[in-house]
């Protein structure tokens, strides 16, 4: 799952879209996993990440994971070909 | 090696109601400001005293009233003859729907004066009038909602029956109201009918986000710019009050195929929709340069400055990419002038 090319992203946690204008604000949780997705890295790669840096169970990491990649594809930031 | 210096060019323009239903003139005379290629003292034309650009007078040397386009060619031509006699113009840029057949049947007078216009031909003009969009997407391919025309209270049943409820009844020239029963149309029919006159539209209902793209065509068939906006904030009448640039290469192609098709000959504005199903319709052609077009020149795309250059008969090359996320915001600011000021655009038609 990559996010869409032009995607724009900040540190601050901002998204925004410009093929809709669109702009989000993401918690810097999301803001992280977002820019990680950015750069390319792979959804068990990123998970693993969290895995090591957050006191988390993989079972509720993987939930929290996928429903924020929902949220991300509700608003048309994820590239549906990849 | 220095940059070539700015020739002098003088520019009148109209559209000075920089209000809460504004005309393009202050945005047109931001960008030419601006222009790479010509140091521009701009002229004002106002048709009311208290148009607010009259009163920004860093912008514009000086105003003069024009009649209203109520009064016909022959008064247009009178006064801007006079006007010619005092400022000289190079350009006018008119940026009103209702003055733009005037100035289109005066263009070869003006011509004669000096002045240079690049203003769409009245064939142009008609065929995307409200009255006739319809028939011109069907004829060229371009989404419009199914539409008819109303043209007494009676006829709103059988529009209705035709497009479904709910259903937005439109003036002749300005203002739509959704209507979702035929009660609420008849009310809506009387206002409407009592501002703008005969006929009105009934136009199928469509929901989505509203996008705009702001264009120049040289024509010939060339749309050399257009630039795609969405707006973040909407008035009570609809206007963008903030609105930032995107990329969408659909937006971008129905305006090449608008002007290829129309061959359309100055600055326009394309008001869309997208449904959430990413459906794309063409609710109105603007025939003029929209009021946020000092965005284009924001975004890289000086459409305004650009038009000058067409209109004086000069190449223009097609702009290449549009910068994305240049955004505005419209702000409600005071002007303080002199009483004096406002008697004199008032009583002597020039300030």
């Amino acid at each position: 799952m990559k996010l869409k090319k032009n995607i724009a992203t900040s540190e601050a946690g901002f998204v925004f879209n410009p093929a809709t204008g669109d702009s989000f604000v993401a918690n810097p949780l999301a803001a992280d996993i977002i820019g990680q997705l950015k750069a390319g890295h792979e959804a068990a790669a990123i998970q693993a990440d969290l895995l090591d840096r957050y006191e988390v169970s993989a079972s509720q990491l993987r939930r929290d994971f996928d429903d924020l990649l929902t949220q991300l594809a509700h608003y048309h930031l994820l590239d549906e070909a990849a | 090696m220095p940059p070539a210096a700015r020739r002098p060019l003088t520019v009148a323009l109209t559209g000075l109601n920089a209000t809460d239903s504004p005309g393009a003139g202050v945005a047109v005379a931001r960008a030419l400001r601006e222009s790479p290629d010509y140091e521009v003292r701009l002229i004002g034309l106002s048709y009311e005293a208290l148009e607010p650009g009259i009163y920004l007078r860093d912008l514009f040397q000086k105003t003069y009233q024009l009649p209203y386009p109520a009064a016909g060619s022959a008064a247009l031509l009178e006064r801007l003859t006079y006007i010619q006699t005092q400022e000289k113009l190079d350009v006018i840029i008119p940026n009103f729907d209702a003055e733009l057949p005037l100035f289109g049947r005066l263009e070869p007078s003006l011509r004669a004066l000096g002045i240079r216009l690049l203003v769409p031909t009245l064939a142009q003009l008609d065929a995307r009038d409200k009255l006739n969009l319809s028939a011109f997407g069907v004829a060229h391919g371009l989404p419009v909602p199914a539409t008819q025309v109303v043209h007494h209270l009676g006829g709103l049943a059988a529009a209705a029956t035709a497009l479904g409820w709910p259903l937005v009844l439109k003036g002749r020239w300005y203002e739509a109201q959704v209507v979702h029963t035929l009660a609420q149309a008849e009310g809506a029919f009387a206002q409407l009918q009592a501002r703008w006159g005969l006929p009105l539209l009934a136009q199928r209902f469509v929901a989505g986000q509203e996008l705009n793209v702001a264009g120049l065509a040289d024509g010939r068939g060339h749309c050399l710019s257009a630039v795609p906006m969405r707006k973040l904030t909407i008035t009570d009448k609809g206007k963008a009050w903030a609105g930032i640039t995107i990329e969408d290469e659909r937006l971008t192609a129905l305006a090449h195929h608008f002007a290829r098709a129309s061959q359309w000959r100055g600055g326009f504005e394309l008001e869309l929709l997208r449904t959430p199903a990413g459906e794309l319709f063409v609710l109105e052609i603007n025939p003029r340069f929209p009021a946020w077009v000092y965005l284009t020149a924001a975004a890289g795309h000086n459409q305004p400055a650009a038009l000058l250059r067409l209109a004086l008969g000069e190449a223009v090359e097609p702009f290449g990419e549009v910068a994305v996320g240049k955004m505005f915001v419209r702000c409600a600011w005071d002007l303080v002038a002199d009483y004096g000021d406002f008697q004199q655009i008032a009583g002597l038609g020039e300030l």
